[in-house]
């Protein structure tokens, strides 16, 4: 019992790292319809920036964390901006390959710059472990990890429900033409779209430095894809969906390592995603809408 | 000029280019790099117009292909490592069971669309890719090595013929404009009374098949087969060669292949500059020129005469 209770625990860290990544997947396909595949590479340079910001300025966690997720928030826009604002009314498959190509871009400009060689990320909270009740044990960066989950989910909660700019989000990602109508700057609702969602991936990825100690280049392909997963299985679009499909796929991912068949794990992640493509795919909290002619 | 007239100029025509790079190999006027070059290009061929079937024939958005690649390569060096059998066999054999595979996939994941169907068959190719990474048959993470090295320039040069005629066949014929119906209006196509379903089936079975093939080919071409070639950069790689030949279009391609292959091994000493450029070719067609190269035309002796043979209308996928 302890152990499952333990490996819960574990799965609801990794869980989060997904749920966080999630976030942006699913409000920026809520509001263009896309999969910005992109996006588990703006977690790797997040990961990235507090890197630096740690090894190279010697900042502590906080500033590291709020400098990554700023600069990850500027490049997020950038990448709207150049790439996929010109595709505004192409094809969607048109900016699908697009958001493909900008993601093969920011990985290999990644190798170019600072090397394939994974860098190992420095401790930046003490490693203490906490015996909660019997065998089951949590680790302060555990304890971090679901701090700062939940903080910005609060924030975010805050931000689409009672800001104007998440007001226009909610109304963009229902009816962008009726929106614009209605005096909502399209444009700049996007942007913030994807500023908070990237954002939202650069704390990840800081988290995910911490927890793993080892970053490098191609470290955003896996759990993007995953995060992906996710996203669709919460139901893409869906805020909450996102949060819980996050912590339901680490937790099963967890359980499936944890009975041994850890080589499996990622198999498992996409043999979800496709029975859910198949048999629900809404998503556990979407409604099926049938496409009209 | 008629088509089959046409198609006679292009298999002559095809036979002269086999007949002079046959005869600079042997005569050994050629070094084993343009070689190899020119077995690299017929692969990425072989994937490109297989891919362009589903993708840009009937509009279908896999990029799942590098999988269906894998399990010919896998199968095919099964049969002629571990079972000691020819390698003509093996080369059909893995077209086979790659077809086998697209068929599996393709029933279950086709009643999905556009963008969902795009990651369906992602997480496809990822699950065939743990899958070999996992069996210790075939050597798990480490790869089955000790292929013998059977792909040549013939072997090359025949399939790359059979798969362009055989596909070029197809899209010709009543099932292939069926396929083009699909990719147009899906649910226009239904209404009409075409089996959408059966023709998307279809389409994936033989761009797997002969996947498949280019898989057993590369496998018998580099002595050694391991579980991340055939990873998704690997699709992407032949999703940049289609798109940037024009989705719909055999000819363009056949043109991108060669194209990107020769600036790929031109490039093969720095590896990570060959991928940003790829990425940028990728990004710039799809904001300047979305239909690529070619567009859905075709490449034919017609249109050098008469500009414009468009079979279908605008692309739109969905």
């Amino acid at each position: 019992m302890d152990y499952i209770i333990q490996q819960f625990i574990n799965g609801i860290s990794v869980g989060s790292i997904y749920a966080l990544i999630a976030l942006g997947y699913t409000m920026v396909y809520g509001i263009i319809k896309l999969i910005n595949f992109a996006h588990g590479d703006v977690f790797m340079i997040g990961a990235f920036v507090s890197f630096y910001a740690v090894t190279l300025l010697h900042l502590g966690f906080i500033p590291s964390l709020l400098i990554s997720m700023a600069a990850c928030a500027l490049v997020g826009v950038i990448i709207e901006r150049t790439a996929y604002k010109p595709l505004r009314n192409a094809s969607r498959i048109a900016v699908l390959i697009t958001a493909i190509g900008v993601s093969f871009l920011l990985e290999n400009g990644g190798i170019f710059a600072v090397g394939a060689q994974p860098k190992g990320f420095p401790e930046l909270i003490h490693k203490t472990q906490y015996t909660i009740f019997g065998n089951v044990t949590i680790d302060s960066i555990q304890i971090m990890i679901l701090a700062v989950t939940v903080i910005l989910m609060i924030l975010l909660q805050y931000i689409v429900h009672y800001t104007k700019i998440g007001k226009a989000m909610r109304a963009v990602s229902y009816d962008m033409e009726a929106a614009r109508l209605m005096g909502i700057n399209v444009d700049s609702t996007i942007s913030a779209t994807f500023a908070i969602g990237s954002a939202l991936a650069a704390a990840a990825g800081v988290i995910f430095g911490m927890t793993y100690n080892s970053i490098d280049p191609l470290m955003g392909i896996i759990p993007g894809l995953k995060a992906f997963v996710a996203a669709v299985l919460g139901g893409i679009g869906i805020i909450p969906g996102a949060l819980v499909g996050g912590l339901v796929l680490g937790v099963l991912e967890t359980a499936v390592s944890s009975v041994g068949y850890s080589l499996w794990r990622d198999g498992v992640a996409f043999a979800i995603l496709i029975l859910i493509l198949i048999f629900k795919p809404s998503g556990l909290f979407g409604k099926n809408v049938r496409e009209k002619v | 000029m008629n088509k089959s007239k046409s198609f006679w100029i292009g298999i002559v025509l095809s036979l002269v280019i086999y007949g002079v790079f046959q005869f600079l190999i042997e005569g050994e006027i050629v070094n084993d790099f343009v070689t190899d070059t020119l077995i690299l290009i017929g692969i990425n061929v072989i994937l490109a117009v297989s891919l362009n079937l589903i993708n840009g024939i009937t509009g279908q958005f896999s990029i799942g292909h590098a999988g269906f690649m894998s399990v010919g390569a896998y199968i095919s060096a099964i049969i002629t490592v571990k079972q000691g059998l020819p390698f003509p066999l093996a080369l059909v054999c893995g077209g086979i069971v790659a077809a086998l595979a697209g068929l599996l996939i393709g029933i279950p994941s086709l009643r999905l669309k556009g963008d969902y169907l795009a990651i369906a068959t992602l997480g496809f190719g990822e699950i065939i890719r743990i899958v070999w990474l996992n069996t210790d048959y075939v050597g798990g993470a480490s790869g089955l090595s000790g292929i013998s090295k059977e792909t040549n320039w013939t072997w090359i040069f025949v399939c790359v013929v059979l798969t362009v005629v055989v596909i070029q066949n197809f899209v010709n014929s009543t099932h292939g404009r069926a396929c083009i119906s699909v990719r147009e209006n899906e649910i226009a196509a239904e209404a009409m009374g075409i089996n959408t379903t059966k023709y998307k089936v279809m389409a994936f079975t033989i761009g797997a098949f002969f996947a498949g093939i280019a898989g057993a080919l590369s496998a018998h071409n580099f002595y050694i087969i391991q579980p991340t070639s055939f990873n998704f950069i690997k699709s992407f790689e032949i999703l940049v060669i289609v798109v940037l030949g024009g989705l719909g279009s055999t000819t363009g391609s056949i043109l991108a292949a060669v194209l990107l292959t020769l600036l790929f091994t031109y490039l093969q000493d720095w590896p990570e500059i060959r991928m940003i450029i790829y990425s940028i070719i990728l990004i710039l067609t799809m904001i300047f020129r979305p239909k690529g190269l070619m567009g859905t035309r075709e490449f034919s002796f017609k249109s050098l005469k008469k500009k414009g043979d468009q079979h279908g209308t605008t692309h739109t996928a969905s």
